[in-house]
This record gives structure tokens, C-alpha cells and sequence, in this order.
């Protein structure tokens, strides 16, 4: 018998026939749908019983509260917690992300120390013990040869017992130089010193105004309590409250506006004085309230009326003049009018002149500390624990000044000028900055100015991160104490973002700490008792959480229960309570300071010829720009009209990128005083020719995979402009320059 | 050209000389061996055995329990059904040993001291991506375990979990019978099954939600 080829194709086409009369090929293909719909790497969530656990966020200072669906052990969903008075149970699509914070891989898992170059990322592992210990000898060492001064602490918060525990430690240390991050909220709190004469923050009723007049302020884009305007803004459309938004660009909230008024980067303060102008002119303002509760009025309102006449207002801001007093007129014959201040999220302090012309501009209707107007808020100031006795070194170093200048003669109302400390680190005038401890923020990535700040921070000899994440700053520390991230730490949050009320709210920890890390406030106190003598001293208590307890008082029972405590009895001070200035009064101008409400042109860095543009940053709920950076699930939902591949796009006008020759979507350098980047090409036709913008949040050399050399970051190509009445950066732009890459 | 064609035809006139190989019996070797790959070989190859870390009676523990299935198996306060008990629910009984049976010392001892969690081989769980409540079939459609589960809670001993290798889910989906036969519910959980239910009852094709039938009744 022979076997050849057809004998083998007998065979198969027998086994071919016989196994399509098994289940074999059914099955498999049955087997292998199942399969590809559910990949075995895929991560699906725990299953078991769901049980909530309660906190607050803390990824920015809108102070939401949280309910975490929990399975077992494992968290699995952040959700809004209902009921809650800032965010009902709405939730942003950061906050929503924040369990990519706890689990995700940028955490710095153990306290690490530096081996290669700084910035390098080369770390060894080290203990906490051993961490502490060389912290202690480092500062000590300083202390000893009274360098104390010379130590430098910033924080994230201003508020709250964290940053107070960092003071504490410095003031006792004996270094004056503690730092915060700055925000809108810092010159609204020197305006309101300056023009109330009482310490409080500013407050707003969105909720009960009928008439929204807002400077640039990005009402839907993260601008003070985020969730909280989201509801706002709905209510308004609900109740028909008009909603009047003036920025050089379309932007979100603009868009969702009933007016949008496009207005020449940079001059707000001139239309809010063009509307002062107006309203003083016309007779329509408060008379009540300007007669007999304010200071100075006749003399400003002199000054208005000479100086910003609609027409000279027009030519400034490039808005129409019969807009200007329209709205004027609409604002003042309006209920509950409120005008609005701090550009984009408020993460910029802006000039302290122009939140004073802001709010000139409520205060001329009257609705300071009314319904739906402004409220002076105070700040609930629980954590000040008694004075213990500053030794000898400690009292010579409080002594000198600061490294930033804040306080001194110059500044006298600034508490912190973050902006002013890499140049003072750099010339190092009256003494060089040897030593640097961060915490809860990340100056060198949000800092305007960044690439100087980082400079100054290569310079300083010993740097210390209490950064959870493997962020800007944390590359450049020398050591890493990793703080607990916030679903696994107690910390109280003093809500400082333009509500109405004093409210305290409490992050809990929902599940056990997943590595080696320690919450920076037990980190503070063990290494106060580390150093010991007097330092030790002030930092009686056995841990951070029986701190909190004792500090916090009669608020603990409340916050440990609900999760937040409420000044349910405050009532905002009437007129003639309210004001505790010299005069007892408003005051419009401060002589004595050379201070009023008036348009402070930018002086801005760079000449026109060469940087013909100007460039601004603008801020999406979709890009987080303070000390959290996005985590994957947000940055994926960023749109490629912001970030196309690796690249920000630019915002261009078409006519604008039209005389430049520069196609839409094509790849360009953008260049200003401070750096260039490469970016690409976006023919915008919501923002106004000669003008250009680029989104902030992006640009991180740090972080992961995710996040990492996407985009470029705004704070490179910007530097800080000292606003000369507060100190603070008043800086909304840089000139620039756009070509072919 | 003509040489040259005589020749090719001599020549496979000469190789079909020998005696022809039975084309027929080739088919039939080929067909009857991959009939005994498809039905004998492959369900064995397809599926692996697992044993249960515990010897579960069911039977036992019905006797004992008051309320029947739901003893253990019970809704959630939220409407979501437990499923199989977690070490806490067994502890309610067994923080120590109670019985004579080897399994429970095993239980105890691997377990309830160490308060780590048995792992379980669930028979009946459906793929991740088949949205299943039990609530609509038991609390509203009044039906009973067995009409779906069979006769889990008459049987003395834990069966062996048979795993499908390519998808790492239980046997029991698709049934026992390679060919996807079943006379009982319990038998077979393919998506035909659940339908074919749906479809004899007449109950709501769509979704409570959204109103819509199709597929994403059950894939959410």
C-alpha cells in the first residue's frame, strides 16, 4: 500500500469534517469571546460587601466631602457625600480620580534618601528612625552655629494644624522664613485688611445673588469651592440669575455665560473702575452704605470720575463704551449684584490694586456682608497653642529678616511672598538659605518662574520633601519623608475657598496606610522631640492625631462624628460693626500706604519687538496645576484641542496665526523672556488676535509614565511681577513669540 | 513538446500501478479520531480540577441552620446578595471547634485562627462582563434557590471545581456536557439559558433603567 498525498488530504479533510461534528470549535471560539472580554489583567474591583466610609478631599482647597465605597479593606469608588454644604454630592473629576492617588505609582512608598545626583532620581531606602535622625543632626548642626535662620519652610495651606505645627517648629527652631503657597485668596485678604481693617477672607454668596459679574474669574474652571460653583452656576440658570463674564478669552465659563465682554489681557482693574465711574457719575450707587459707613469716598471718587471716564476706560480695555455703562447700570439696578475677582482658578495672586477696584465695586451697592454679596468670613483660629519660651538662638534668628521680605517695611501686609524667594535665595544679600523643608506643595513645578526657583533650590545644601509623591520637588530633596496620602491621614481643613461661613472640615483615613510612610504632622513632633530642649518642649503631645484631638477642642466631637463643623451661628457683622479700619469705617484708599482701588499696568517682562504676543495661561476642570498633578484617568480625559500627543496646543486667532504663517496643527516654538517650548499650532477663534494662550497643569518632569514630558509647563515660560503694593506676583502674562519648529 | 508529454504520461501511468491506498479509509481514520479529540480528549484537556480548600457539607448545615438556604446566602440591608459567606459570617458559629468533622478542625485551624479568608471556587459565578442580580429573581420573581442552583444544599461533600483553562471560569456555565446539553437550569448558565427563561416567562426584555432591551439588560 502506498501512502501519498491524497492519502493526507483524505486524512484531513476526515478530521476537518469529524471535528466540525464536535464541539471543539464552538466551544473554543465561545471560550475565547468570554476570555478577550475579560483580559485576566484586567483590574475589576473586589467583590463583597460595600460599606462607606467618610472624609474630606484635600487635592484642592474647595474642601468637598467624600463618601468612599469600600469592599472590605479596599476603597473602590470616591463618590460626593450628599447633603454636604460645599459640594452635595457632586464630585469633580479630580476628586473623583483620587484612588489612582492611594494606589496609583508616583507614591514615594518608603522615606528615601538621595545617592546620585540631585534631580537624578537615584534613592536609598532608609528608615524612618534613621531619616529623622539625620534631619535632626542636619538642623541642629545649623542651629549650633547660629545659622537658624537660615532654614526655610514652605507649606501648601496657610491654615489648619499642619502648617501650624511647621511654624511652631521654625518659630522655636529660630527661623522666621516660613512660606505658603499663594493664592487669589492672599490679596483678598490683604484687601480686606486694608479696606475692612479686620483679619478675615473673603466670602461670596453666589448662591443668593441675581447678577454675576465676574473679572476673568473661571466660575465653572476651578475658581474657589469647585463643585460648589458647578451648583451655583446651575442654580443660576435655573432662577435666571445673569451671569456676565469679562475675559480677553472664550473660555468655559465664558462660553456658558448670557455675556461674554472680551476685554485687553491685563485691564479688568480699568473696567471695574470705568464701572465705578459710571455708577458714582450716574447716581446709582448705595447711598446709605457710601454715606455713612465709608472713608475717603468723596476724595476716590474724585479721582474716578477724572481718571476713568468710559471713553479712556474703553480705549484701555478695548471694550465698547456704551457696554461699559451698560453694564454699569444693569450691575447697579440689579438686586443682589456680586462682581468677582481672581483670574482663572485663583491659583495666582493677582494685584492687590485691582482686588480693591473689585471690590469698590460691590461695596458701591452695598453688598458687603449682605445676601448674595461679599461676606468677611473670619478665620477660624484654633490652632494657637500657648507661647513657649524661645532659647537664645531661636530668639536671634526670629530677629532677622525674612529671605522673601514679607512683613518688612516694603511689604508690611504680606505674611509670605513665595514669589520673592528664589531671588532672595539666589543673591543670598543678607544670608544664604541652607537648608529647605516642603510640605503639602510643589514650588518647584508651580511656581511662576520655575526653572529660577529650581536653580535656587539646587543651591540650597540640604533639602527636605514631605511630598507623598515623587513630584518636581521631591526630585530635587535631598531626603523624603513621605507623608500618608489624604485617604489615609487625619488632617483638619479650615475651608478657605469663598464660602460664607467658617467651616473646619476633617480628612479621615479610610483605609491603613498602604506603605512606610508617616503623616508630616507626627513626622513634625517626632522630630522636634528628636532635637529636644526647648524645640522638644513645644511639641508636648504623643502624636499628631492626640494633637489634633486636644487642639481642635469642643470642634473634635463635631468633626469626628460629621466629618465637619459649621459656624452655624454666624451671621455676618452689620455696617456699623464690621468695619474695624482707623475710621471705623470702609476705607477706599489707605494714604498712608499709597494704597487704592486703581488699574496697575503689568510691567510686563520682555520688549514688543521681539516677543510681539502675549501670552496667558488659562485652567480646565480637566488639568490640576497645584501640588497634585493629574493622575491617568484625568489627563486621559484632557482633550486634544489642549493636548495633542506629547504636545500643548497653543491657542492662536486664525488672523493671528495667519500673518505669522503658522498652520493648524502644525508644530512651533513658543518663546518667551524666561524659556521656549515646543508646542503646536491650535486656530482658536475665541481668543482675541495678537493674544495667545496655553493651558496650566501640564509639563511635569516628574511623576509617572502618565503624566511625565506631556505638554509644557506655563511656569517655565513665566516669571513672578512683584505687585509693589503687596509683594505678592501680580503677573496674569508674558510677552512672547511664536515661530516655526 | 509532443516527446516530452508521452514521457510525463508514461511516467504517472507507472506510479499508479501499485496497489491504490484506500482514499476512504483515510477520511475515516482522520474522522474518527478528531470526533474522539473533539468529545474525549479536549473537554479533559480544556478543563482543569481544583479541589476546594474546604470539603464543604451542605446537607449538614442545612439541618442545623433555622432559616434554609438563606442562613447564609442572604440580601444585603443595600439589596445585594452576599453569595458565598465571608470568614466572619462562619465564625458566627465556628470561633471554635463545634463538631467531630476533620474538616472543620482543618477550617479552624487554616482559617478561623489566622482570620484569613477561604478562598472559595464559585460554581456559578458568571463572567465579569454579565451584569447579574439576584434580587430581581428571588426577592421579585419569587423564585427558589433550587430552581436555579439544583440540589446544592442536599450534597455532603464539595464536588470538584473544574476550571476552563482559557477562561478561568467554572465548568458549570457551560455544563457539563461538552456539547452544551441540559435538561435542568442548573446544568447549563449560558446566555440562551438566561433567555430562554425570560422569553417562556414573558418578563421585562428591557431594562428597568433605560427602558431598552438588548444587550445591555445584562452587559452593563
Amino acid at each position: 500500500m502506498k501512502i501519498d498525498r491524497r492519502s493526507f488530504l483524505a486524512l484531513a479533510v476526515g478530521g476537518a469534517a469529524g471535528t466540525a461534528l464536535t464541539p471543539l470549535p464552538w466551544k473554543l471560539t465561545d471560550d475565547s469571546s468570554i476570555w478577550s472580554q475579560n483580559w485576566p489583567w484586567t483590574p475589576v474591583p473586589e467583590k463583597g460587601e460595600n460599606s462607606y466610609a467618610f472624609t474630606s478631599c484635600t487635592l484642592c482647597p474647595g474642601g468637598c466631602g467624600l463618601m468612599v465605597r469600600m469592599v472590605g479593606e479596599r476603597a473602590v469608588k470616591i463618590e460626593g457625600l450628599e447633603g454636604h454644604p460645599v459640594n452635595d454630592g457632586g464630585v469633580c473629576v479630580l476628586g473623583l480620580s483620587g484612588l489612582q492617588l492611594l494606589y496609583g505609582s508616583t507614591r514615594v512608598k518608603t522615606p528615601l534618601k538621595r545617592v546620585g545626583k540631585r534631580g537624578q532620581g537615584h534613592w536609598k531606602k532608609i528608615s524612618w528612625e534613621a531619616a529623622l535622625a539625620e534631619v535632626a543632626e542636619k538642623l541642629g548642626q545649623l542651629r549650633d552655629d547660629n545659622q537658624s535662620h537660615t532654614v526655610a519652610c514652605i507649606t501648601g495651606s496657610k491654615h489648619g494644624t499642619i502648617p501650624a505645627l511647621f511654624k511652631r517648629f521654625m518659630t522655636v527652631y529660630g527661623s522666621p522664613n516660613v512660606m505658603t503657597t499663594p493664592s487669589v485668596g492672599d490679596t483678598l485678604e490683604m484687601a480686606l485688611q486694608v479696606m475692612h481693617g479686620v483679619e478675615a477672607q473673603a466670602g461670596y454668596d453666589v448662591e443668593n445673588a441675581d447678577y454675576i459679574l465676574s473679572f476673568g474669574s473661571g466660575l465653572i474652571e476651578g475658581w474657589g469651592a469647585p463643585v460648589r460653583m458647578f451648583r451655583a452656576n446651575s442654580a443660576w440658570r435655573e432662577n435666571g440669575t445673569k451671569v456676565v463674564q469679562v475675559e480677553p478669552r472664550l473660555s468655559n465659563t465664558a462660553a456658558k455665560s448670557d455675556q461674554w465682554i472680551p476685554i485687553n489681557p491685563g485691564t479688568e482693574a480699568a473696567l471695574a473702575m470705568g464701572i465705578a465711574h459710571v455708577m458714582m457719575k450716574e447716581s446709582l450707587v448705595n447711598n446709605d452704605f457710601v454715606e455713612s459707613y465709608t472713608e475717603g469716598y468723596t476724595g476716590w471718587k474724585k479721582m474716578v470720575l477724572d481718571e476713568y471716564a468710559p471713553e479712556k476706560v474703553a480705549s484701555i480695555t478695548g471694550i465698547d463704551k456704551m457696554v461699559i455703562v451698560k453694564v454699569a447700570r444693569e450691575f447697579a439696578g440689579a438686586g443682589k449684584p456680586l462682581a468677582l475677582c481672581g483670574r482663572g482658578n485663583g491659583e495666582t495672586p493677582g494685584s492687590l490694586a485691582e482686588a480693591m477696584a473689585v471690590h469698590t465695586v460691590n461695596a458701591l451697592v452695598g453688598n458687603i456682608n449682605q445676601e448674595g454679596g461679599v461676606v468677611a468670613v473670619p478665620i477660624p483660629e484654633y490652632a494657637a497653642w500657648p507661647e513657649t519660651g524661645l532659647d537664645n538662638t531661636a530668639q536671634i534668628g526670629m530677629a532677622k529678616d525674612r529671605v522673601d521680605g514679607a512683613g518688612s517695611d516694603a511689604f508690611p501686609l504680606a505674611a509670605s511672598l513665595l514669589n520673592r524667594f528664589a531671588a532672595g535665595a539666589m543673591s543670598a544679600k543678607d544670608y544664604p538659605v541652607n537648608a529647605l523643608l516642603v510640605s503639602g506643595t510643589n514650588p518647584v513645578y508651580s511656581t511662576p518662574g520655575a526653572n529660577d526657583f529650581k536653580k535656587a533650590v539646587e543651591k540650597i545644601p540640604f533639602v527636605v520633601s514631605f511630598s507623598s509623591y515623587m513630584d518636581e520637588t521631591a526630585m530635587q530633596a535631598d531626603l523624603i519623608l513621605p507623608n500618608h496620602v489624604y485617604l489615609e491621614r487625619y488632617e483638619d481643613i479650615p475651608v478657605m475657598a469663598g464660602l460664607q461661613k467658617p467651616m473646619v472640615e476633617l480628612t479621615q483615613p479610610v483605609v491603613f496606610p498602604m506603605h512606610d510612610t508617616k503623616n508630616a504632622g507626627d513626622a513634625i513632633i517626632e522630630l522636634s522631640n528628636a532635637m529636644g530642649g526647648s524645640i522638644g518642649d513645644a511639641f508636648p503631645w504623643e502624636s499628631y492625631e492626640a494633637c489634633l484631638e486636644e487642639t481642635l477642642g469642643d470642634k473634635w466631637d463635631v468633626l469626628s462624628e460629621d466629618g465637619l463643623w459649621e459656624d452655624e451661628a454666624f451671621q455676618p457683622a452689620g455696617w456699623g460693626e464690621a468695619f474695624a479700619t482707623a475710621s471705623g469705617k470702609f476705607e477706599f484708599m489707605n494714604p498712608d500706604m499709597d494704597l487704592m482701588p486703581s488699574y496697575v499696568p503689568l510691567n510686563l517682562e520682555g520688549n514688543a519687538s521681539t516677543f510681539p504676543l502675549l501670552l496667558m495661561p488659562f485652567d480646565s476642570m480637566r488639568l490640576a496645576s497645584g501640588f497634585i498633578s493629574d493622575p491617568p484617568f484625568v489627563i486621559k480625559a484632557v482633550e486634544d484641542t489642549i493636548l495633542k500627543g506629547k504636545d500643548a496646543c497653543v491657542e492662536v486667532n486664525p488672523a493671528t496665526a495667519k500673518s505669522l504663517g503658522l498652520a493648524d496643527g502644525k508644530p512651533a516654538t513658543l518663546s518667551t523672556p524666561k524659556g521656549e517650548a515646543r508646542v503646536r499650532i491650535y486656530h482658536y477663534h475665541g481668543i482675541m488676535p495678537g493674544v495667545v494662550a496655553i493651558p496650566r497643569g501640564l509639563g511635569h518632569s516628574a511623576d509617572d509614565k502618565y503624566m511625565a514630558g506631556k505638554g509644557v509647563n506655563f511656569n517655565e515660560l513665566i516669571g513672578p511681577v512683584e505687585d509693589r503694593a503687596s509683594g505678592l506676583d501680580m503677573a496674569w502674562g508674558v510677552r512672547a513669540k511664536l515661530a516655526k519648529a | 513538446m509532443s516527446t516530452q508529454d508521452d514521457q510525463t504520461h508514461a511516467v504517472s501511468e507507472q506510479e499508479t500501478e501499485g496497489p491504490a491506498a484506500p482514499i476512504i479509509l483515510f477520511f475515516i481514520i482522520g474522522f474518527a479520531a478528531s470526533l474522539v479529540l473533539g468529545w474525549g480528549i479536549f473537554p479533559k484537556l480544556l478543563y482543569s480540577q481544583k479541589h476546594q480548600p474546604i470539603n464543604f457539607n451542605h446537607a449538614l448545615h442545612v439541618e442545623e441552620v433555622d432559616d434554609g438556604c438563606e442562613s447564609c446566602h442572604y440580601f444585603r440591608e443595600d439589596g445585594s446578595f452576599s453569595g458565598i459567606p465571608n470568614l466572619e459570617s462562619c465564625m458566627e458559629c465556628h470561633e471554635d471547634v463545634i463538631g467531630v468533622s476533620e474538616e472543620e478542625e482543618k477550617f479552624v485551624a487554616e482559617f478561623v485562627v489566622p482570620e484569613r479568608e477561604v478562598s472559595w471556587l464559585v460554581y456559578s459565578r458568571q463572567p465579569d462582563c454579565v451584569y447579574f442580580s439576584h434580587a430581581p429573581h428571588v426577592i421579585a420573581g419569587k423564585m427558589a434557590c433550587v430552581e436555579c442552583h439544583g440540589h446544592i444544599g442536599e450534597s455532603d461533600h464539595a464536588r470538584v471545581y473544574e476550571e476552563n483553562r482559557f477562561t478561568g471560569y467554572s465548568r458549570d456555565i457551560w455544563g457539563k456536557n461538552i456539547a452544551g446539553l441540559a435538561k435542568h437550569p442548573w446544568e447549563r448558565m449560558k446566555m440562551d439559558d438566561c433567555s430562554k427563561c425570560h422569553v417562556r416567562e414573558n418578563v421585562n426584555q428591557g431594562s428597568v433603567q433605560t427602558q431598552k432591551g438588548g444587550c445591555f439588560v445584562c452587559h452593563k
